[in-house]
């Protein structure tokens, strides 16, 4: 009796709703985390290996997506987001052997992250209609004037994934960018990609329109300087430049100073980066970060 | 037209005592400068010679710095949120005391017109620290996160536009949440700011809470590059901002920073026409058009274009221009021979480029620098003066036909920081201010400011805002912050 042959899957990139190879056509061996008894790492996949035109072609497709996506209500983001939930859910087998290969994990460690990577969607999901009531409001100013500040997204948000938490810090990242409006280019983990191409999948099924995710697998160091250069990125999330090889954030701070983007710089002190502990319940911090506040004024009077 | 002839209402400068020369403000002394050049600061409208002025050495500014960080940790940081804002009221009202001595001072020292330091700088600084006293001891509710606490030192460069006001800006929220400052002014404007240090200690605040150090562009770096600093905060040009940001980057120094505009004032068809007239005037001519905000692109839906700019260039007649201690004076002097020369390059640069200028042709005073309020029409997206921020009396004419045109074209620059519109129509405001990327849209109004209401822009206008519960993010750290 033969065992049968599995049907491997083919990991591409995530740009404009669609699932190209890199343009390159290069890719890199993806191999699983040491698992303590076996000795030589096992091959998982051969992941594309994004190259600055994907980054490019990526950032081309979130400009054109952003408006859109900003334009719907706030009541229909958060259904969306919800959505993605609702689909990783049912994806759970997939993720949590990602997860697992990707990690180094257990079976139940496994689990544990992905339920934590689903309830953190729900969890942005809920402020999709709130952060405007909490971080915006109405200003007595001393004069007839109605007066309002309400926060509106950035535009267009590079995000460095962190490099050890595959799917969890993943998922903390995107979705405080993307719930408020605004659209991304996700570079993922370079030594833990394929979770990213698994939420890929969740997200293109999940009525998330195209462009308002990307995703690029590749080297961190290599495309990382073009996101933080590219003058048509409004942010850039520097989280996972922790543990990124060859990767100092400074200098992607430094390029991102010529448009002004705003930098969420990585976790730690001084120049070091440290991941944060995607475990502990999020604040408004990385929501926040990602959003302009509008001030308009109008007279009163009769 | 009938001209209306004034009697000459000079305010008197006998109210102010300027020192023929002054130290820097560092751990609630005048101290000497150990080695920078002193150099001069002239009251704009006559080239007269007001006072001395120190220049901060990098040794100066490490002084400051220290004291500021003496006082922080002994003092400030540790004084409970209500005394500090005891401190804060104190200033405020002292503002309101010394306020006409401010504004002679301010006018003599920067050019705009007495009726502006009078009427709106000098107010709008005081109602900024009476604001802020008020959050700091209610920072705990300001929804900022948990356990907000103040970041240490905080840098603080500010520009010659609105002097004592842009110090409001920043002293106010800083000290309210309870760091310590360490402040330049600007070089052609600094005396106001030595009056606050006056002011200061007045107030008995305790001394190295706030820090001025008088200089120039390396004065200011050396605060940049500081390592004691732990915050930033800079309002100028957007070239600058942009060197804060490379000087800070990989650092975790902390930074807002609110740099140029290129505003798109939008008048539609069915606005009213007179008083978006007089909006755009506001817009453009308030404070010499020395003003990041200003609405300096005036977008007109093409079917009233000729229209409004007769009425714009009629109304323009009426701008009384010159000597502005003289109350019934409305548009003052530029404030430097190197400003007035880039507002004169631009403006030939625009002729150039083949737009129509148009100026009332009113007399000047011949001493001073000056420049008359100026129209440019058949300006083209692509040219300079509809680019580039002029930081002068000049307003850029343009046209459009629709709205989604207007938007367009309003939000054709790398800035972000301010918009108007003019329309009757409500749901065409709240759509355009939804549209326009600014961080702030005056519809049916232009150059409101208020301390409860925040001010920032969008894009390379600059991050961060000043003003309300806003701007109080950026001076404290929050959660698991280190």
């Amino acid at each position: 009796m033969s065992a049968r042959v599995d049907v491997r899957k083919t990991y591409k990139l995530y740009i404009g709703g669609a699932f190209p190879r890199s343009e390159s056509g290069r890719s890199y061996e993806v191999l699983a985390a040491p698992s303590g008894r076996r000795s030589s790492p096992r091959f998982l996949a051969n992941a594309a290996l994004g190259s600055r035109k994907d980054a490019r072609d990526a950032v081309v497709a979130a400009r054109k997506a952003q408006p859109g996506w900003a334009g719907a209500t706030a009541y229909n983001r958060g259904q969306v987001l919800y959505r993605v939930a609702e689909v990783m859910e049912g994806r759970r087998a997939q993720l949590v052997q990602d997860v697992r290969d990707s990690e180094g994990l257990t079976v139940a460690r496994a689990d544990a992250v992905v339920s934590a990577a689903v309830d953190r969607w729900v969890w942005y999901a809920g402020w999709a209609d709130k952060y405007p009531q909490v971080l915006g409001g109405l200003n007595p100013v001393a004069g007839p004037y109605f007066d309002i500040s309400a926060p509106e997204p950035t535009g267009v948000v590079a995000v460095l994934a962190p490099q050890a938490s595959s799917l969890l810090g993943l998922v903390s990242v995107v979705a405080p960018v993307v719930v408020s409006g605004n659209a991304c280019v996700v570079l993922a983990s370079r030594e833990r990609p394929l979770p990213a191409i698994d939420l890929a999948e969740c997200l293109a099924t999940s009525d998330v329109p195209g462009g308002v995710v990307n995703v690029i697998t590749g080297d961190t160091a290599e495309v990382a300087p073009w996101l933080a250069s590219h003058r048509d990125v409004n942010a850039i999330d520097l989280t996972g430049a922790a543990d990124a090889e060859g990767v100092v954030w400074g200098d992607l701070e430094l390029a991102a100073a010529e448009n002004l983007k705003r930098v969420l710089r990585p976790g730690g002190s001084g120049a070091e980066a440290v991941e944060p502990d995607f475990d502990a319940t999020p604040d408004l911090t990385r929501l926040s970060a990602f959003l302009e506040t509008k001030t308009v004024w109008h007279p009163k009077g009769r | 037209m009938p001209t209306f002839e004034y009697a000459p209402a000079p305010e008197s400068r006998a109210v102010v005592d300027i020192a023929s020369s002054y130290g820097l403000f560092i751990g609630g002394e005048f101290v000497e400068a150990t080695g920078g050049t002193p150099f001069k600061t002239v009251n704009p409208a006559t080239e007269e010679v007001l006072a001395e002025v120190s220049e901060a050495s990098a040794d100066d500014v490490d002084a400051a710095v220290r004291a500021a960080r003496t006082a922080y940790t002994r003092v400030w940081s540790r004084m409970s949120g209500a005394d500090r804002g005891k401190y804060l009221y104190r200033i405020a009202r002292i503002i309101q005391e010394r306020a006409r001595e401010l504004a002679v001072l301010e006018t003599l020292d920067n050019g705009k017109p007495i009726k502006e330091s009078r009427d709106v700088d000098v107010p709008l600084a005081a109602a900024h620290f009476f604001y802020h006293a008020g959050w700091a001891d209610k920072l705990g509710y300001a929804s900022l996160g948990a356990d907000p606490r103040p970041l240490g030192v905080v840098g603080q460069v500010i520009p010659w536009n609105f002097p004592l006001l842009m110090l409001a800006w920043k002293v106010a929220p800083a000290l309210a949440c309870g760091n310590t400052v360490v402040l330049k002014p600007a070089e052609t404007t600094p005396l106001t700011a030595l009056l606050f240090a006056e002011i200061c200690r007045q107030a008995e605040l305790p001394p190295g809470v706030v820090n001025i150090v008088t200089g120039a562009g390396a004065t200011g770096q050396a605060i940049v590059d500081h390592p004691g600093i732990d915050k930033l905060a800079f309002t100028g040009s957007t070239n600058v901002g942009k060197m804060i940001a490379r000087s800070i980057a990989g650092t975790r120094k902390k930074a807002t920073l609110e740099l140029g505009g290129k505003g798109a004032n939008i008048v539609f068809d069915d606005a009213p026409l007179d008083q978006a007239v007089e909006g755009i005037v506001t817009g453009i001519f308030f404070n010499q058009g020395h003003v990041c905000c200003a609405g300096s692109r005036l977008l007109v839906q093409e079917n009233v274009a000729d229209e409004v700019v007769r009425r714009l260039k009629r109304r323009l007649g009426t701008l009384r221009v010159g000597d502005p201690m003289d109350k019934n004076t409305d548009v003052g002097a530029i404030n430097s021979k190197a400003q007035l020369d880039r507002i004169a390059a631009l403006t030939e640069a625009g002729e150039a480029e083949g737009a129509q200028r148009w100026d009332s042709g009113c007399e000047l005073p011949t001493a001073g620098y000056w420049f008359r309020p100026t129209v440019f029409t058949d300006v083209a997206q692509s040219h300079r003066i509809a680019q580039e921020e002029i930081f002068g009396p000049v307003v850029s004419v343009l046209t459009f036909r629709t709205p989604g045109e207007a938007v367009a074209k309003a939000n054709n620059t790398p800035y972000g920081l301010s918009a108007g519109v003019w329309t009757e129509k409500g749901s065409r405001i709240l759509w355009m201010a939804d549209q326009l990327r600014a961080g702030v849209v005056w519809a049916n109004t232009f150059n409101k400011f208020d301390p409860t209401s925040p001010f920032g822009g969008y894009k390379e206008s600059g991050y961060g805002r000043e003003g309300g519960r806003h701007g109080l993010e950026a001076y404290v750290k929050t959660g698991s912050e280190q």
